[in-house]
């Protein structure tokens, strides 16, 4: 009897690992900033590069940070469901327009439609560095005290939006 | 020949293309530091590789983080804090041991051990299943008569 029992067992505990394994996805790398301050940044404004935009600005409300760029393929999928989403005014959109030329990411925003509400410039990508980001796009969600609540690495879809960051969204606004 | 001539120079590129553009430091030392940690940091877009190896551009950037932090003066240690600090343990080759990483340094041993075990036990098994065989001496010249007959073939 055991010697049937030993080969199913190491079976089940195989089956086992193996599907947690199937779900686990390697290209997405925990964040370490989650529940941290957001990082210190004060960049140029994508429109009019002669002001400044940082975290401090945005004290009190529950913000979106966005990392995008024109050359990124699947910005342009995510582009299109952010946009919808931003005329819900659910939440202020910032867009970080990592290690872009200025001129494209205009042009961008002015075919394609602007869903930010502020964006600003990384060319050299430091503030990506900062923010840990590595794989365009990311969005992360800001409290209202400056935490860093969460991360998305790639493109966000339409069931997202609905199901995870509506919700999220709702709770942290409710919060002081 | 100037055909022969061309092929080996074009055989010759992929050797200009394992080159990263390396960052030149200051100090025949510092460059040993900033080669060392480049190669001890993973490339977060191609993940099997190290920022030394990898020409993705996001490698370049964090190799240039490395070299303007080692040029302020801060420590190995201080850049690799940094870098964790963003990316999170991942971003190391080795990774550190810790209670979350128990598993993942001590499985190897682990896994050792039970193959020991197993074997010893298959061992013993298989000792215990093989019994002793009486043959009488008539039996005995059959099989040396058999053994000597498969020799000479």
């Amino acid at each position: 009897m055991l010697k049937y029992l030993i080969p199913l067992f190491i079976f089940v505990v195989m089956a086992i690992f193996l599907a947690l394994g199937l779900k686990l996805k390697p290209s997405e790398i925990p964040s370490p900033l989650i529940g941290k301050p957001v990082p210190a940044f004060s960049a140029p404004k994508l429109d009019d590069p002669s002001q400044n935009l940082s975290p401090a600005d945005l004290k009190g409300q529950v913000w979106l940070f966005n990392v995008w760029a024109s050359w990124c393929v699947s910005c342009r999928e995510e582009h299109e469901v952010l946009t919808q989403f931003s005329g819900q005014k659910a939440v202020t959109i910032i867009g970080l327009n990592y290690k872009d030329d200025p001129a494209a990411a205009k042009n961008w925003l002015q075919s394609l439609g602007n869903p930010y509400n502020v964006s600003i410039m990384d060319q050299d990508g430091r503030i990506g560095i900062d923010w840990g980001v590595y794989g365009v796009p990311e969005t992360f969600v800001v409290d209202k005290q400056g935490i860093v609540r969460y991360k998305h690495t790639g493109p966000v879809n339409a069931e997202q939006i609905q199901n995870l960051f509506l919700p999220m969204i709702a709770k942290l606004q409710a919060e002081a | 020949m100037l055909k022969i001539l061309s092929l080996g120079v074009l055989l010759m590129l992929p050797c200009l293309a394992g080159a990263v553009d390396a960052h030149q430091m200051a100090t025949p030392e510092l460059q040993k530091t900033y080669e060392s940690i480049n190669s001890e940091l993973r490339c977060l877009v191609c993940q099997n590789q190290t920022i030394a190896d990898s020409n993705a551009e996001l490698a370049g950037d964090l190799r240039r983080q490395v070299g303007e932090m080692l040029e302020q003066g801060k420590s190995k240690q201080d850049i690799i804090d940094f870098m964790t600090e963003r990316y999170g343990d991942f971003v190391l080759y080795k990774p550190p041991f810790k209670g979350k990483t128990t598993l993942l340094w001590l499985a190897p041993g682990l896994f050792l051990v039970m193959g020991v075990v197993t074997v010893f036990f298959v061992v013993r098994r298989r000792k215990s299943l093989s019994t002793a065989v009486i043959i009488n001496s008539e039996q005995q010249k059959k099989i040396s008569g058999l053994l000597d007959e498969g020799d000479g073939s």
